[in-house]
């Protein structure tokens, strides 16, 4: 992370300043205007937020054509997500060109789910590059100026390169190993996979304190109890505590809507104040990546809180 | 073991619909090992056909029906019955299926779905261990492939759909090939391998076009 600030989100972290992303999920859609209200609501609170490619291996629009759009309407500054999954490192490296010409300035590179988890699973699945030889491959367009052959590009984009974890591994020691692979690939960020244990997390910053490479904490405030369900059920390796599952149960009975998601906000409020809170004081955290897709009005109150 | 899994009757008869008269040839290696092209698969396979209301015209092993010089030999003294029939059912792997195309005249037919190249547990168990990419890489994973048993092919360690040494693929049965290779080089104290940053492999070299070897003769 050295040199010049090219993007906010490289200032915001270079300062010290404990920062803040959010994160978009465009589907399966043409129309972009609802993640440009969402974007408004959270700028300002967040310093960048992340555009998903694919998710799940779902088919839906183009991140890169998101993020662009996204960032151009609302002035929020874009985390480009790009896996290997769906295209060959040609594609890859013409698209990152594309991104640099679009006045992309941050991207999260990531392996990306197995094409069979999606509701396209009859897709073949590419994995040309894997997440750390993308990394490097960015690495040397901004550095160096060349393509993987060493051949020159005209006019090489500036890029800040991100690079996801995940706190919750296991074996953890294999993670760590993998980490420190990216930081050594040139990843100049980490966000990681949600925690909601906020001692896996501690771990994982404490181990990977001697790299001096930003590592922001994925969070993921509950909207509901359904969603908290979801989670306990669908994402293997993640669980939300027992406590924080009895509370939003107990939101979940309140008959009057209005009653109900003030409820859930104030538990949520209560709840990840206080992860951050500890984060902030008892370890190196960079920052907080709150992923809730779909709850964007409890990040102002939540940042706030925080402050 | 190229390890190959009967088509359904089903199907079989189906791409059979035109001929009348069919000849069978299995092969006496792999399918026979893996019970699918055997002497005892044939014999079954004959009697569907003829139940089926075809006319079978004659059935051989063929030692190693890939081998065009033991193809040629064994198929020598039936020339004439294979040239009075339709077409031939080849209870082979791929392979043999286009060996018997390039050197038999006849519609040649595959019986077998050829899965992979493995190995064999047990008669029924058999695992996936190969992908005949071209350019082996097993020193650097303490000899267990990510090519093949890696759903992505990563080759720079697992990727975040592993959980508990298991692989997001498939729903957290299988085991993470990472995992594996992981603790086979710690076991080895080889854990500076896994460390050392795997480029991405040279397309070029592997499963591009058609691979052919052909040994060059030096003269000494």
């Amino acid at each position: 992370m050295s040199g010049a600030a090219i993007s906010e989100l490289m200032a915001s972290l270079k300062s010290g300043k404990f920062t803040f992303t959010g994160e978009l999920e465009p589907g399966k859609t043409a129309n972009l205007s609802r993640h440009i209200e969402a974007a408004k609501k959270i700028k300002g609170y967040v310093v960048a937020c992340n555009v998903t490619d694919n998710p799940q291996s779902f088919a839906y629009i183009s991140s890169l054509v998101a993020s662009y759009i996204i960032q151009r309407e609302t002035g929020l500054e874009t985390i480009y997500q790009i896996t290997c999954r769906d295209r060959n490192r040609i594609a890859v490296f013409s698209d990152l060109l594309g991104a640099g010409a679009l006045g992309i300035k941050n991207i999260l590179a990531l392996t990306g789910d197995h094409t069979t988890l999606g509701d396209t699973p009859q897709a073949k699945p590419v994995f040309d590059l894997d997440s750390v030889q993308l990394i490097k491959m960015i690495r040397q367009i901004v550095n160096e100026g060349v393509d993987m052959n060493g051949n020159p590009i005209e006019s090489p984009p500036k890029f800040f390169i991100g690079a996801g974890a995940n706190p919750n591994a296991n074996p953890i020691e294999l993670e760590l190993l993998k980490f420190e692979k990216k930081v050594y690939a040139g990843a100049d960020f980490f966000q990681t996979q949600v925690v909601f244990d906020i001692e896996k997390a501690k771990n994982f910053l404490k181990e990977t304190s001697k790299y001096n490479v930003p590592i922001i904490i994925g969070i993921f405030p509950l909207k509901s109890y359904g969603v908290a369900e979801y989670f306990n059920k669908n994402v293997p390796g993640v669980k939300v505590p027992e406590d924080l599952m009895a509370l939003l149960a107990k939101a979940n009975e309140i008959a009057d809507k209005k009653m109900k998601r003030a409820k859930y906000n104030e538990i949520n409020l209560e709840y990840f104040s206080n992860f951050i809170k500890e984060l902030k004081r008892t370890t190196p955290a960079a920052g907080c990546h709150i992923m809730s897709v779909g709850y964007e009005e409890i990040i102002p109150l939540l940042v706030e809180s925080v402050k | 073991m190229i390890v190959t899994e009967q088509k359904p009757l089903e199907e079989i008869l189906n791409m059979l619909k035109p001929f009348k008269r069919v000849f069978i040839i299995g092969c006496g290696k792999c399918a026979t090992i893996v019970q699918t092209g055997g002497e005892e698969q044939v014999k079954q396979m004959a009697e569907k056909i003829k139940n089926s209301g075809k006319e079978v015209t004659g059935t051989i092993i063929v030692e190693t029906p890939c081998d065009a010089r033991i193809l040629r030999r064994d198929t020598r003294a039936l020339r004439d019955v294979i040239e009075s029939s339709d077409a031939i059912l080849c209870m082979t792997c791929g392979a043999g299926v286009q060996d018997i195309v390039e050197h038999l005249s006849k519609p040649s037919i595959p019986a077998l779905n050829t899965k992979f190249l493995g190995i064999i547990e047990r008669i029924g168990e058999f695992y996936e261990r190969c992908r005949a990419c071209g350019e082996c890489i097993l020193y650097e994973t303490g000899g267990i492939c990510p090519i093949v048993r890696c759903p992505k092919g990563m080759l720079n360690g697992p990727c975040g759909g592993m959980y508990d040494g298991k692989c997001e693929v498939g729903g957290y049965k299988r085991e993470c090939a990472w995992v594996l290779i992981y603790k086979r080089l710690k076991d080895l104290g080889m854990l500076d391998l896994f460390k050392s940053y795997k480029p991405p492999r040279d397309n070029s070299k592997l499963n591009v076009e058609p691979r052919d070897i052909i040994w060059v003769k030096t003269i000494t």
